[in-house]
């Protein structure tokens, strides 16, 4: 599978992706999620305080997974500057942001990632790195990576759509599944996911097709017992993560004829509690050349901050970020549906 | 499009039924909710229960409708496929224990 940008495919067009998502269901319009907003109280929806400074230091992987909303894969060469770090280090210091999310692409392939990570250590950030596991194994440059999140505090968040091998390598890839486990069994030999370590490594949950997750705590559960018990595998928590209609999980969406009824389900399961903890309320999103955004698929979709904000991490201005008006289009359904969706997995229990 | 007794679409209009019977669309809806809330069973017990009669008593809506939910609770394919064994065997073996009665008649006939 190649990216849909190498495929030069009309869905690696942003403009594209926000044509299909506002067009109608069979001639009957779904409605607009900014009604949906104003209905339950909260439009415009506004932040709550920026606490998560969430970087995509690259669209450049090792995989390419089916769902992916950045449509990230070993083709693409979108990789943040060194200058673009250094601006987004500043920002940190300047300001009481106590969390750093990394995430791309696989963040690790980036020349400068462990320099980065180091600064924000010192800096004494909380920091999150979104490690899709394989890297660990991809090169033996690598193999090192679970001593050096050790050793910078760092907790791991990573994907695995289900517990066994066939579903998990359907939607990220051929043998991604054993890979997976033994990236676990060195990040668990190295601490994470052991009781009383300190070291978190949380695993993430994304339906493999075109249906909701399950209740966040149930499905945990399972995760827990199978992957211990046929494994022995350990790990602290599990996020569902509802995947977004965009990018190439929208492409599988329109191909396997799911679209409508996919996008109906997000509508009919809409919820007002959820819509009030979205994940944009508190976090920022910065894109590889610097550029700002209310959250990591607005990026993706190049939907930029509201007029008269600053849009580049050069710019960044706390008091008028957090009175922003958050964008928000279609695709924001993935959010709000059933228990909520965030990076931090479900919103309410 | 095909002219057929069942239509996908007809699923979410499920709820119409009470279009021209109010009262006892209700309490079905509202038992049916019960029934399928945690309980003695879990609500995940139940929703691999619902699927495997959905193909005993082969209702497609019902099909479709616990195919889906049974993914979302995180079963797997195998796990899922035992299931409809389950209600194929039930089924089966529903049909040759009649064998037995069968038997007792042809017994009672002949000498």
């Amino acid at each position: 599978m190649s990216t849909l940008s190498f495929q030069q495919h009309p869905l690696a067009s942003s403009q594209r992706q926000l044509e299909v998502l506002s067009r109608s269901n069979a001639g009957k319009p779904f409605p607009a999620f900014r009604e949906k907003l104003a209905a339950s109280g909260i439009w415009p929806l506004q932040p709550t305080g920026i606490e998560v400074l969430q970087v995509n230091v690259g669209k450049q992987c090792n995989q390419t997974c089916r769902h992916c909303h950045v449509d990230a894969g070993p083709d693409r060469k979108e990789r943040m500057s060194h200058e673009v770090m250094d601006q987004c280090l500043h920002v940190l210091k300047q300001h009481d942001i106590h969390t750093v999310d990394i995430t791309g692409g696989a963040p690790e392939l980036h020349p400068d990632f462990r320099w980065f990570v180091g600064q924000c250590h010192t800096l004494g950030k909380k920091i999150l790195v979104r490690c899709n596991l394989t890297i660990i194994l991809a090169n033996k440059s690598y193999n090192d990576l679970p001593s050096f999140y050790k050793s910078h505090g760092v907790e791991v968040v990573s994907s695995l759509p289900f517990y066994n091998a066939s579903r998990t390598d359907k939607q990220r890839g051929d043998g991604v599944f054993d890979k997976s486990i033994e990236a676990l069994h060195l990040l668990n030999a190295e601490g994470y996911g052991m009781e009383d370590s300190g070291l978190q490594l949380n695993l993430v949950y994304n339906p493999s097709g075109a249906f909701l997750p399950a209740a966040q705590q149930e499905l945990e559960a399972q995760f827990k017992k199978v992957l211990l018990q046929q494994h022995g595998v350990r790990f602290n928590s599990l996020y569902t993560i509802t995947n977004m209609p965009i990018s190439r999980f929208l492409d599988f969406l329109l191909q396997s004829g799911n679209y409508d009824d996919y996008m109906e389900k997000l509508v009919s399961a809409y919820n007002a509690q959820a819509a009030r903890g979205v994940m944009c309320r508190n976090t920022l999103s910065v894109g590889w050349d610097g550029s700002l955004y209310d959250c990591d698929f607005n990026q993706m979709l190049d939907i930029r901050l509201a007029d008269g904000l600053p849009q580049h991490i050069s710019r960044f201005n706390l008091e008028s970020l957090n009175g922003r008006p958050i964008q928000v289009n279609q695709h924001c359904f993935g959010c709000t549906a059933g228990a909520g969706s965030s990076c931090g997995g479900s919103i309410t229990t | 499009m095909s002219n057929t007794y069942y239509h996908p679409e007809d699923l979410k209009k499920f709820a119409a039924i009470g279009d021209f019977q109010k009262e006892l669309a209700d309490k079905f809806f509202s038992w049916y909710g019960d029934v399928f809330k945690e309980g003695a069973l879990t609500a995940r017990e139940k929703s691999l229960i619902a699927l495997a009669v959905a193909h005993a008593v082969q209702c497609p809506y019902c099909i479709d409708a616990y195919s889906t939910d049974a993914l979302e609770k995180g079963y797997t394919e195998a796990q899922m496929m035992e299931a409809v064994h389950v209600a194929a065997a039930i089924r089966g073996g529903a049909t040759l224990v009649h064998g037995v009665q069968m038997m007792n008649k042809v017994n009672q006939l002949t000498m």
